[in-house]
């Protein structure tokens, strides 16, 4: 069994190595490029959103590389993600491809079941070790978050802003490779230390939250780098949501650590009172806590059409008016018009700044 | 007499039969908005988001109509689920909020939950909640509810006749409609019904097929469990209500020998119809079918130069079906 599996941001460094501790034989689909989007525009729905492309275009080029299975994510709504794997299927089998599609549906209760999944999908592998397997890809991504944190803080303040990026490039690259704990702690806090060497500017970055939708926050190809665009206009970006939250609250029942999803939707009260999919409410609710936490703006990203995000887009203008921040919403489709992006980043951190000195006068 | 606003949008064209019987029994008036022209769907455009899909725009167009009315209240629920483990459509859940971010001058709202995905029991609370604003009585609020339940049987058993939801409310409220003549052919239409049976927004796209001579075949006169049924068939359960049904009666119509083709109306940026269009197109291999997707644009001539291609199509396929077969995409 040759297995394959979506990307999204970073998250394939820990699911590759989760399935390389299930013994199974892994082909992770090439990284995100112009051809992803090709193949996953040309077969899929035209109205359906980003993510359903780039994933189809995933699949269709780890099976050209020879893979036989596909491990995809299930759900049940009311966001478009949880039929996701159906269309898929019934595209790539409209384009005659032989493959297994083995589809992880979290659990409604009990986390016992994910391992049970997981076990049934490893060869000869114990509970135990699947457990073992979950525990291990967790701990990576763990110490991949930490260096996008880490390299979030000190991107927007380096002096040199290349050698930042190569630095946190090469950084995931070796945590990538290394096959156990800890080598893998040992390649993470070189990454840090080398990160926490550059010279800095001594400037203070302006802070923008960056909300919405979570493959299009986690995944630069799906949203122009937006991140690196920002940090090189000396923006410090605060991601609202990453891997390990929806991991933790989707698929390990909070399990792994404190979720604070309870405070985002406090927070969002009175302005979305109740769950609308997807991650429109905590689009909403992270807004409100940067505006409390003081950041300087806002900015949502997520794909065309979205339909939990265009609730939250509904709401945030009051949020705005009322929580006294900037917001602007950006959404991706497969248009590569970066220049674009890059103009109106540039626009809204202009005005951000101008309002930064105004307001500072004032007091 | 405490006077509420309904839209006419949205699930006035599933429910408003219900809402009306609810409010009238409780000795509350209901005021309805007035059809939708192009000025409500300009309002609409006004007060919404750009990236709202068209239904929820001429929603918001009703709405902006309604509150220059004195009102009482404004009647706005916020329909998560109406059956078990489905539900409707993410905006539908997060209506009352952006109504509210969007309106600034708006009469107090009733926006009570409506979810019935896991049980039954929130629900109820709701309805008397609701009905406590006019009675103190709850036996008269659960009677007013049963009563609006049966008139809305009596207005679903009048659109299994072969009428629209619109005008079974509008014989549901007294109006006099004929029935349409049969037609040469026989056209299968589906859509959610906020923008099929809302000519504004469906550009009157069965009133249109019956002027060309088709009888036009809605979901609402298929018996629903053959539709479940046939929803059953696929390999996941779909867990949008509408979308269910919508594939269940295009699965149901592709085996009915009668009908001809099947059209889909389909708005723009619609989430669930993007799959579902396409869930149709590929199972559907026996009947011509054609997606028309639409949205605040007023090129009708478009709209009517396809539908009068497809008409044509099916009629000379009829013609020559004595001879052989054209493929389904001929």
């Amino acid at each position: 069994m040759k297995i394959t599996f979506p990307h999204m941001g970073n998250a394939h460094i820990a699911i590759d190595a989760m399935l390389e501790k299930l013994k199974l034989e892994v082909i992770p689909p090439p990284p995100i490029s112009k051809k992803t989007f090709e193949l996953g525009v040309k077969y899929c729905p035209e109205f359906a959103c980003m993510p359903l492309k780039i994933n189809l275009g995933n699949f269709i080029e780890a099976l050209e590389m020879g893979a036989d299975t596909i491990l995809m994510a299930g759900g049940w709504g009311p966001c478009r993600f949880g039929y996701y794997a159906q269309v898929e299927r019934d595209i790539l089998n409209d384009l005659g491809f032989e493959y297994k599609m083995i589809i992880l549906e979290a659990p409604d209760s009990r986390v016992s079941e994910l391992f049970n999944q997981l076990k049934a999908l490893g060869e000869n592998v114990s509970v135990w070790e699947a457990f073992k397997a979950v525990k291990y890809a967790w701990y990576k991504i763990k110490i991949v978050e930490n260096l996008e944190r880490r390299f979030a803080y000190i991107h927007p303040r380096a002096e040199d802003k290349n050698r930042a990026e190569d630095i946190y490039d090469k950084g995931l690259q070796e945590i990538q490779s290394a096959d156990d704990k800890h080598e893998v702690e040992r390649v993470g806090l070189k990454c840090l230390e080398r990160l926490n060497k550059l010279a800095l500017t001594g400037e203070e970055p302006l802070k923008i939250g960056l909300v919405g939708e979570i493959y299009t926050v986690l995944e630069p190809m799906a949203n122009c780098s937006i991140a690196r665009c920002l940090g090189r206009l000396n923006v410090e970006v605060d991601n609202s949501i990453y891997i390990s939250d929806w991991l933790n609250d989707h698929l390990l029942g909070g399990l792994a650590k404190k979720s604070h999803r309870k405070n985002l939707v406090r927070c969002a009260s009175p302005y979305l009172n109740y769950f609308v999919g997807g991650h429109g409410l905590e689009t909403v609710g992270s807004t409100v806590d940067y505006a409390r936490k003081k950041f300087d703006g806002v900015i949502q990203v997520g794909p065309l059409t979205c339909m939990p995000e265009i609730v939250a887009q509904s709401v945030l203008g009051m949020v705005s008016k009322e929580e006294g921040i900037p917001c602007m919403t950006l959404y991706f489709d497969e248009h590569a018009g970066t220049a674009g992006i890059q103009t109106r980043l540039e626009a809204f951190t202009d005005m951000l700044r101008r309002k930064k000195i105004l307001t500072g006068f004032s007091c | 007499m405490k006077k509420i606003g309904i839209p006419r949008g949205l699930f006035y064209y599933y429910y408003y039969p219900l809402y009306k019987t609810f409010f009238t029994d409780l000795g509350a008036r209901a005021i309805l908005s007035s059809p939708t022209t192009r000025i409500t769907v300009d309002r609409g455009i006004d007060a919404a988001v750009d990236e709202t899909c068209f239904p929820i725009k001429v929603y918001f167009g009703h709405v902006k109509e309604l509150c220059k009315y004195e009102l009482d209240y404004l009647f706005v629920p916020r329909l998560v689920s109406i059956e078990n483990r489905s539900y409707i459509c993410p905006k539908f859940m997060g209506v009352p909020d952006m109504i509210r971010a969007s309106f600034t001058s708006l009469p107090p709202l009733i926006d009570i939950t409506v979810d019935l995905s896991r049980s039954d029991r929130d629900f109820k609370d709701q309805v008397l909640k609701t009905g406590r604003l006019f009675t103190k009585k709850s036996s008269r609020i659960q009677d007013a509810y049963e009563h609006g339940k049966q008139e809305l049987e009596y207005c679903k058993h009048i659109a299994s006749q072969g009428y629209t939801m619109a005008e079974a409310i509008n014989i549901w409220e007294g109006q006099d409609i004929r029935q349409q003549r049969d037609g040469s052919l026989r056209i299968g239409v589906l859509g959610h019904g906020y923008s099929l049976y809302d000519e504004a927004i469906s550009m009157n796209i069965i009133g249109r097929l019956r002027e060309m001579g088709c009888t036009v075949v809605l979901p609402e006169s298929l018996s629903l469990e053959q539709v479940e049924q046939e929803a059953a068939s696929m390999p996941k359960r779909i867990f949008w209500t509408l979308g269910r049904k919508m594939v269940g009666s295009a699965l149901k119509m592709e085996k009915m020998p009668d009908i001809d083709g099947i059209i889909y109306v389909a708005c723009f940026g619609c989430g669930p119809d993007s799959f579902i269009g396409e869930i149709i197109e590929r199972k559907v291999n026996d009947k011509a079918y054609m997606l028309i997707v639409i949205d605040e644009h007023t090129g009708e001539g478009g709209l009517v130069t396809r539908l009068e291609a497809f008409c044509d199509m099916l009629k000379r396929r009829r013609r020559q079906q004595v001879e052989d077969h054209i493929s389904a995409y001929g």
